[in-house]
């Protein structure tokens, strides 16, 4: 118990420290939207490709700028002894582990959401499916945050770790990508029973993540 | 041949003092004496396939280094889980030493496969699920290399290593899992590989090539091992110079 009221308190805040610093509000979700209109310069908006490949871009969109918000998660702590602090604050290391996890996962609900309204808008996808949709939008989001959490403290507090995230965490993302990818396909395409498998797959690997994040992050906070 | 010395942190750890020893020499003259009749069986004995003519013999160093690509990635989780569970210094460069191999295998399996897709599929890459998940394992091994090169403290990094090289395993599965149904779910299978009806010599020249291959990864991890500790011993013993150096000062002046 004394783990999860860490970690809410952590989630708090991460998240308000977002509310007032304004920073993924003013940067990344400008930086979302940019990244669908720079997909509609590549692949002509005539040509009816970006409805078809909707999904794919949508997805992409959401793990660019999701990096930038995990990049943030601990670029917070960077500063003024901030890491030392939370070591020496006696909360639960899986508790912040499920804390940042958490405000990440609250920040990428936000982008999806945004992101879901642009391709709506600017790639005229009509939407259909709802459930799949949102179940998928919840798996992948959940994958997303644990793996990236854990990911981030591996990068952190590193000279290179703005580098170093990206080419750890993209791979080890590539089955919630495929799978996301293809659950979306399936609910615009009024297939749904094909995308539930898909749901399953990525609900595994964020329970993989869940349990190596709560296990692996206390060795790893007290090094970096 | 190996006096042995104690580890730069844990005095009860010991290693090897050189490179090579007597047992690795022979070894070697075995590897490339396997290696040898590998050579004999898959290039001359063995008989060229009805369908893909001599292409086939591809199979014979390709099919095994892909194997072993997945055995060093197994053996690196394995090493990883031991140094965070013991601490071992001896067991975090087993898993290093075998990510690098497994690396250089998988870039080999790449290679390979590729030479031979294009005689038998008229191109270079195909979206098959083997061939997906192989590079992405080589991106994965790819990220584990590079935490392994970062400038940081040894136990910051070992450690920080040994998360990533944990997930190695867990990772290659679902990433396995989900190229295979990604490829499934929308397409027939492109092909299949020619391992299901193969027999006589050309079974046995695979036999050759497991065990030839096999022999090379077990020398280069040894080899690649106990450079590894070497080089961690030099470190160690520069800041043992470098303190003597600091204190004999304070004692002159």
């Amino acid at each position: 118990m004394a783990m999860l009221h860490d970690a809410w308190l952590i989630a708090r805040k991460d998240l308000k420290l977002e509310i007032r610093s304004r920073v993924a509000l003013n940067q990344v979700v400008p930086f979302a939207l940019l990244v669908l209109v720079l997909f509609a310069f590549a692949l002509d908006p005539d040509r009816g490709l970006l409805e078809k490949a909707t999904p794919g871009l949508y997805w992409i969109a959401v793990l660019f700028s999701g990096l930038l918000a995990m990049q943030r998660s601990f670029a917070v702590e960077a500063a003024d002894g901030v890491t030392d602090a939370l070591r020496l604050s006696g909360l639960a290391p899986a508790g912040i582990y499920l804390g940042k996890t958490l405000s990440v996962a609250v920040q990428l609900l936000v982008l999806e959401v945004l992101l879901g309204v642009g391709v709506a808008v600017l790639y005229g996808t009509s939407i259909t499916g709802w459930l799949l949709l949102l179940a998928t939008i919840v798996v992948a989001t959940a994958a997303i945050s644990t793996a990236g959490t854990l990911f981030g403290v591996v990068a952190a507090g590193l000279r290179v770790r703005e580098t170093l995230l990206p080419l750890l965490l993209l791979p080890v993302l590539a089955p919630v990508l495929i799978g996301s990818t293809r659950a979306f396909e399936a609910a615009l395409s009024g297939t749904p029973s094909e995308g539930w498998p898909w749901v399953g797959l990525m609900s595994v690997f964020a329970a993989v993540y869940v349990v190596a994040g709560i296990f692996g992050f206390g060795p790893l906070m007290e090094e970096s | 041949m190996t006096t042995e010395t104690a580890g730069p942190f844990e005095a009860s750890e010991r290693g090897p003092t050189s490179t090579g020893s007597r047992t690795t020499m022979i070894l070697g003259i075995v590897t490339l004496l396997a290696l040898g009749v590998l050579v004999l069986f898959g290039l001359i004995l063995s008989p060229a396939d009805e369908n893909q003519g001599d292409a086939v013999r591809i199979m014979y160093v390709h099919v095994p280094s892909a194997t072993l690509s997945y055995v060093g990635c197994f053996m690196t989780a394995i090493g990883s889980a031991v140094y965070l569970w013991r601490k071992s210094q001896w067991w975090d460069l087993v898993a290093y030493a075998s990510a690098e191999v497994a690396a250089l295998f998988t870039a080999f399996t790449l290679v390979t496969g590729m030479l031979w897709g294009r005689p038998t599929w008229g191109v270079f890459w195909v979206w098959d699920a083997r061939l997906t998940s192989e590079a992405m394992l080589m991106l994965l091994l790819l990220g584990y290399l590079a935490v392994r090169g970062l400038a940081a403290d040894y136990q910051v990094r070992a450690k920080r290593a040994a998360i990533v090289g944990l997930l190695l395993v867990p990772n290659v599965f679902i990433v396995r899992q989900s190229v295979q149904w990604w490829r499934t779910l929308h397409q027939k299978p492109t092909l299949t590989l020619a391992g299901a009806h193969i027999q006589g010599l050309m079974l046995f020249s695979l036999f050759t090539g497991f065990v030839a291959i096999t022999l090379a990864f077990v020398w280069m991890v040894i080899h690649r091992f106990r450079v590894a500790w070497l080089e961690e011993q030099v470190d160690a013993e520069g800041l043992d110079v470098a303190i003597a150096e600091r204190r004999a000062e304070g004692v002159a002046s």
